[in-house]
């Protein structure tokens, strides 16, 4: 089953070709990761992908859903605002710098939507939370706000949130650059421990190792196109691509 | 005249400023929220005339973007803010009659003051609470809209508690601003607490009344200051 396929997808900022002809297809349990040099695209896809921008050109399809589809001449054309709300219950987005809100306590942060947006019941979901919250180390920080934890625990607390609406998918946009390198590792690690419970997930990160150990396919994006693909120890140890190596070069001592 | 009878205008005058305040800030607040996004709209119904290659001629560009809406609220704005208080509420009060013809009654004066002190009070809290809008960050409505917070929602959840306690300082401002502008009523001859005052101190050449109305704004400021510190207070618990 493929939870999201991206057929060549268009994106442009006035002149500024962003994303050229782009299709990308991700399928139940898988790990994507998405490399590549800074302005190569990979925020503005992955926001494309979360509605958060609208393609110019291209499919855009959740679970055999569509949010988008191309017309005849190719124009992305979306759903109206009934189906692309019903798509949005398939993915979770955790930004590069938390977005966590800071007028709620930790637990409500994560239980907020899935009761308000989910319509799920109040103790189940509170139960769930308490669960996920344990699942990330945070247990004894319910109760505390945004501000009283580090930019660790606030990325857990982003990322529980996330898996409280319980989506089909989720997007990692940089989660750990705005983190000190003390701090990366313990959110690598609970994404690596989501993977081994077969999570689907796409994950845009400067970590290469991470990359190469996590995922089960690799894209190198560079200039608006996906320049290499494939298998994780192929794409980051033997490079095919001059463009390729030259990117991964910088990140080998 | 003897000095119970003074105590009593005095205190009659003190409650009609009181109400004054109370009703203007119970009309102003709501109602600057409106004008805010009045002016913080971006409805341009000529925007089809745009090409959508982007190459707009100028013209073409300035008539595209024009927001109607947003257009006239700026203009409000800049007339309730650029002109004196007092002559609004001349305007408010006399506009009726030297306009229209129409004969008020009575009653009309306090609801022009009330008027005149809504419309113009709600023209400064619209222009705080944009600025407190726009000072919140955009991944605030990010994260609410993949999470999939509605506009309303977003709005009521996540963008109003936290401009609010953006705007406290701005507000307690203007709140402490009206305490003393509520005085401005005398030029419609409403018996509040500065036109009393100064009626007695006419009448009994005496000081002492003025004395008594200083003190009673002074006491009032002070009771307000002390309210919004303790809002303020409330809302610290966050960040
Ligand atoms: N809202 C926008 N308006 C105009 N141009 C934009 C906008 N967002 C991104 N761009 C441009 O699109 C290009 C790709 O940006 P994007 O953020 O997707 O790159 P990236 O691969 O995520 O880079 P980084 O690794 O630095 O995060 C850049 O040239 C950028 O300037
Ligand atoms: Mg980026």
């Amino acid at each position: 089953m493929k939870v999201l396929e991206i057929n060549h997808c268009n994106k442009k900022f006035g002149d500024n070709e962003v994303l050229k002809d782009i299709s990308l297809s991700v399928s139940e349990g898988q790990v994507v990761s998405i490399i590549g040099p800074s302005g190569s695209g990979k925020s503005t896809l992955l926001r494309c992908a979360t509605l958060l921008e609208t393609m110019d050109g291209g499919d855009l399809v959740y679970m055999g859903e569509y949010a988008a589809k191309a017309d005849a001449e190719g124009k992305a054309v979306y759903g109206d605002k009934e189906a692309l709300k019903g798509i949005k219950q398939h993915f979770g987005l955790v930004f590069q710098n938390f977005n966590l809100f800071p007028h709620y306590s930790v637990i409500r942060n994560i239980t907020e939507p899935p009761i308000l947006i989910g319509k799920r019941p109040k103790e189940a979901v509170y139960a769930e939370a308490r669960e996920l919250l344990k699942k990330m180390g945070l247990a004894d920080k319910e109760n505390a706000y945004p501000h009283q934890l580090s930019g660790g625990q606030q990325q857990r607390v982003s990322i529980a949130r996330a898996l409280a609406m319980k989506p089909k998918i989720l997007f990692f946009d940089e989660p750990t650059s705005a983190l000190d390198p003390e701090l990366t590792g313990e959110i690598l690690k609970v994404i690596k421990d989501l993977a081994a419970e077969h999570m689907t997930m796409v994950i845009v990160t400067h970590e290469m190792a991470f990359a190469r150990d996590v995922s089960n396919h690799v894209i190198f994006m560079d200039g608006g196109v996906i320049v290499e693909e494939g298998d994780p120890m192929e794409i980051i140890n033997r490079p095919q691509q001059e463009r390729t190596k030259a990117f991964l070069s910088r990140f080998r001592q | 005249m003897n000095f119970v009878v003074i105590m009593k205008q005095l205190f009659d005058g003190m409650s009609a400023s009181v109400m004054i305040f109370a009703l203007t800030l119970l009309f102003s607040m709501p109602l600057g929220l409106v004008v805010a996004f009045g002016r913080m709209s971006k409805w341009a119904p000529l925007g089809f005339l745009a090409k959508e290659d982007g190459k707009n001629g100028f013209l073409r560009l300035t008539i595209a973007t024009f927001r109607p809406i947003q257009f006239i609220v700026k203009i409000i704005i800049a007339i309730l803010r650029g002109t004196p208080l007092m002559l609004q509420l001349l305007v408010v009060f006399y506009g009726p009659f030297y306009l229209f013809g129409v004969q008020l009654p009575r009653s009309y004066r306090l609801i022009a003051v009330l008027l005149g002190f809504s419309i113009n009070y709600a023209a400064y809290f619209a222009e705080i609470y944009r600025a407190g809008i726009e000072s919140i960050p955009v991944g605030q409505y990010e994260a609410a809209f993949v999470l999939g917070y509605n506009k309303s929602q977003t709005f009521r959840k996540i963008i109003l508690p936290q401009m609010v306690k953006r705007i406290l300082p701005p507000v307690t401002n203007e709140v402490i601003t009206l305490v003393k502008d509520t005085s401005l009523a005398f030029v419609l001859a409403y018996a509040e607490m500065f036109t009393v005052a100064k009626q007695i101190a006419a009448a009994k050449t005496s000081i002492m009344p003025l004395f008594v109305a200083g003190v009673f704004y002074f006491i009032f400021n002070f009771v307000v200051a002390f309210v919004m510190e303790r809002i303020e207070k409330a809302l610290s618990y966050y960040r």
